[in-house]
């Protein structure tokens, strides 16, 4: 009980002092805030958007656990975006070109996307255990030849097709699609949606029950007692990167195998930002994450719903700040209450088993650490 | 300084006989009463005759007959920016305006709906379907990154008409493309900043590196270069293919234009979005000349406190051509819609106001006159 309000109070008390706040600034701007949360709730029944939801938060939880593995072992990986977008146009140009039987096709375009993914996390990796460089410049920077690459891989001289004003790399033959899970008129679910789940499950094992898994959340949490512990800090850096960009490398894949088929210009960008959002609402959780994910593809959504009913959709974009911002602090607040707790807890067992009365100072004390 | 006076010599014979011939073809303008010679006294450049203006195609848009739009319910689905970017969404705006205000078209019966940044194709979709299923009919796209949404969901609501600005959509029947040709609109201001350029030396702008923008900068270079065949161009673009920031950002577009003032250029053209605004104030504080895009934007009132600095802008009529739109389908007559919204079809051209090309307008007019009569052929891609 107390372990679920801890873990569930915060994003709750998160949902709705943003709701709050949306209302107001709808009441402020003129609009209902009673039909902008129908409309919001009842989108859900309309259409494809169902479908799309779980498509879209497939594609955010992938981005999602690949920030949170680099949270775990206080990485902070922002190249999840470059990193996506080089192993996307890579992984599209190698499946427009190849020609191999079903199955195995979609198999080495995964590959080649991950390991691309992964090659392109290396060099902060590397950059980072070499020479000290600090991950979140090397990576914000990489991000931005990461633009130029895939700009570069997509021109019409180049590994590019041109039709009418879009380009794009060679569409991707049936062999190597992935098929989905359709739902006649409402939609068709992305069969990679199995695959981030898995990898969600994985992520879980991978944490809480191999060797591999202790060590990062040791190093994580304590640098110095791993080290101490025999854990090999640069190893781990190296790994701990690898691993994120590996899954980086994986998230255009649901929509470049289960819809787009090629990777062009107006191909979708930003969700390794949104990858961050999504891991710090769900707290690097593969649960938490999944909810953030969905939740995160809903709003999202809602933008639609709301233009068609004439409230302003960048509503939207506010309620996903605030939930985010509110969610840190919630979570603080909630992580100091139950700690000056804990220590007013100890505090009056040792002062029971010492026979001595409970020191109000010591419990106010460790109230403000 | 003797190579000057040759060229001045030469483009005077030119304007001379082009007048006497323009003066026949429709011209508006009363420069035939300045003197040849002070016609254009800026120009650095050493010009290549003018051709000789073909009689122009008159080129009136059956404006005939009122039609009423009243019963229409027409659905918009804007690209990224929506109504108020300043730019080609708010000239797809415009036309359904006029529509509303010469039709009858009922503004409760519009519905406008607007992409956001960076958001999924399944997006598109859905906003289409919205309005398919709302019983809105015309439909009317604006923008190609619209094509793979709208060939998926023209195809689920046959009973639909949809219109799409900026590209075809294959084996849609009841899909009408609205397609321009920018390059020969930024033909004509090529040739206008060659023209209108001190050091024989100019600038393009673009905003991000893609096709459609690379139309302009082809169409602008060969324009400047029948013009004056040794002017010489820089071209940039703000931002490479797929970060499409580059339409977004006035202070890199400050920058980038600054770039090529620095470098020689005196008269920049600007096919970037809402950077442009930066590349007005780029040219403004640099005291030189610059070119605007899509709309006629020295009346524009976001870019107002520069316009002195336009001397001209590359109109492309989507106003009109979803207006035109609208209004064919209002008369169940889509064939009335030009193919393709060309110079013929005024669907491209330049614009005169503030008065500061006027002295050229008849050489712009006879380059017109040639590409419409298919004697000059622009190219869509940059010559490398």
């Amino acid at each position: 009980m107390n372990l679920l309000r801890g873990k569930l109070m915060p994003p709750l008390l998160a949902i709705v002092f943003s709701a709050l706040l949306c209302s107001v600034a709808l009441v402020i701007s003129g609009s209902n805030p009673g039909t902008a949360l129908s409309a919001m709730v009842s989108q859900v029944g309309h259409g494809t958007t169902a479908v799309d939801i779980v498509n879209s938060a497939s594609v955010y939880y992938l981005a999602g656990l690949a920030v949170a593995i680099g949270f775990k072992m206080n990485l902070f990986n922002i190249g999840v975006e470059g990193q996506f977008r080089v192993a996307a146009v890579t992984a599209a140009v190698v499946g427009g070109a190849l020609r191999l039987p079903p199955v195995l096709d979609a198999i080495v375009i995964l590959l080649v996307a991950v390991l691309t993914g992964a090659l392109y996390a290396a060099i902060p990796a590397v950059l980072k255990v070499t020479r000290g460089v600090n991950e979140v410049i090397s990576t914000i920077m990489l991000n931005a030849i990461a633009m130029g690459i895939v700009a570069y891989m997509i021109r019409p001289d180049v590994f590019g097709v041109l039709h009418g004003n879009n380009i794009s790399t060679a569409e991707i033959p049936t062999a190597g699609q992935v098929p989905g899970i359709s739902f006649g008129s409402g939609g068709t679910v992305f069969g990679l949606v199995i695959l981030a789940a898995a990898i969600g499950v994985g992520y879980w094992v991978m944490m809480n029950r191999s060797r591999f898994g202790f060590e990062l959340r040791a190093s994580g949490e304590s640098p110095t007692a791993a080290t101490a512990g025999g854990v090999n800090a640069k190893k781990m850096v190296l790994t701990a990167m690898l691993l994120s960009g590996g899954i980086a490398g994986l998230v255009a894949m649901p929509e470049l195998l289960g819809r787009d088929h090629s990777y062009g210009i107006i191909s979708p960008a930003g969700y390794g930002f949104t990858g961050i959002a999504v891991a710090l609402l769900g707290r690097n959780h593969p649960g938490g994450v999944a909810f953030g994910a969905l939740l995160w593809a809903f709003l999202d959504k809602s933008a639609l719903a709301l233009d068609n009913v004439g409230v302003p959709k960048e509503i939207v974009t506010i309620m996903q700040g605030t939930i985010v911002l509110s969610v840190v602090v919630a979570y603080e607040i909630v992580r100091r209450v139950e700690l000056a707790a804990e220590q007013r807890r100890v505090g009056r067992e040792l002062g029971n088993t010492g026979g001595t009365p409970p020191q109000p100072a010591v419990a106010s004390a460790g109230g403000e650490s | 300084m003797r190579r000057r006076m040759r060229g001045v010599a030469v483009v005077a014979v030119a304007l001379t006989s082009a007048l006497s011939l323009a003066a026949c073809a429709k011209d508006s303008g009363n420069s035939s009463n300045n003197n040849n010679a002070s016609g254009n006294p800026s120009s650095g450049c050493k010009l290549a005759d003018k051709p000789a203006a073909a009689p122009a195609g008159s080129t009136s848009a059956d404006a005939g007959g009122k039609v009423d739009g009243s019963a229409l319910k027409i659905g918009l689905a804007y690209d990224i920016g929506g109504r108020g970017d300043g730019s080609f969404n708010d000239a797809a705006a415009a036309g359904l305006d006029k529509a509303i205000s010469d039709m009858g078209v009922k503004k409760d019966n519009t519905k406008e709906l607007t992409a956001s940044a960076n958001e999924s194709p399944a997006d598109k979709e859905t906003r289409l379907r919205q309005l398919a299923t709302g019983g809105y009919n015309p439909v009317i796209t604006v923008g190609f990154a619209y094509a793979d949404a709208l060939k998926k969901v023209a195809a689920e609501f046959p009973g639909t008409k949809f219109a799409i600005v900026d590209a075809t959509v294959d084996g849609a029947a009841n899909v009408t493309p609205l397609t321009f040709t920018e390059e020969q609109g930024s033909f004509l201001v090529g040739v206008a900043a060659a023209y209108k350029s001190k050091g024989c030396h100019i600038g393009f702008v673009g905003g991000v590196d893609v096709p459609l923008i690379q139309k302009f900068q082809a169409g602008f270079a060969q324009g400047a270069k029948a013009a004056a065949p040794d002017i010489k161009i820089e071209s940039k673009y703000i931002s490479p293919a797929g970060d499409f920031s580059g339409f977004q950002d006035p202070n890199k577009g400050n920058v980038v234009t600054k770039g090529e003032l620095d470098a020689g250029a005196d008269v920049v053209y600007q096919a970037a979005g809402k950077s442009g605004e930066g590349v007005f104030a780029a040219a403004k504080a640099a005291n030189k000349l610059a070119i605007g895009v899509d709309s006629d934007q020295y009346n524009q009132p976001t870019v107002a406190a520069n316009k002195d600095v336009i001397i001209t802008s590359m109109v492309k009529r989507v106003d009109v051509a979803v207006y035109d739109f609208i209004r064919a389908f209002a008369k169940n007559d889509l064939t009335t819609v030009p193919k393709v919204f060309d110079l013929k079809a005024d669907g491209v051209g330049y614009a005169t106001s503030g008065g500061k090309i006027d002295d050229i307008k008849d050489v712009l007019e006879a380059y017109k006159a040639q590409i419409v009569a298919g004697k000059i052929t622009v190219s869509a891609t940059p010559t490398k």
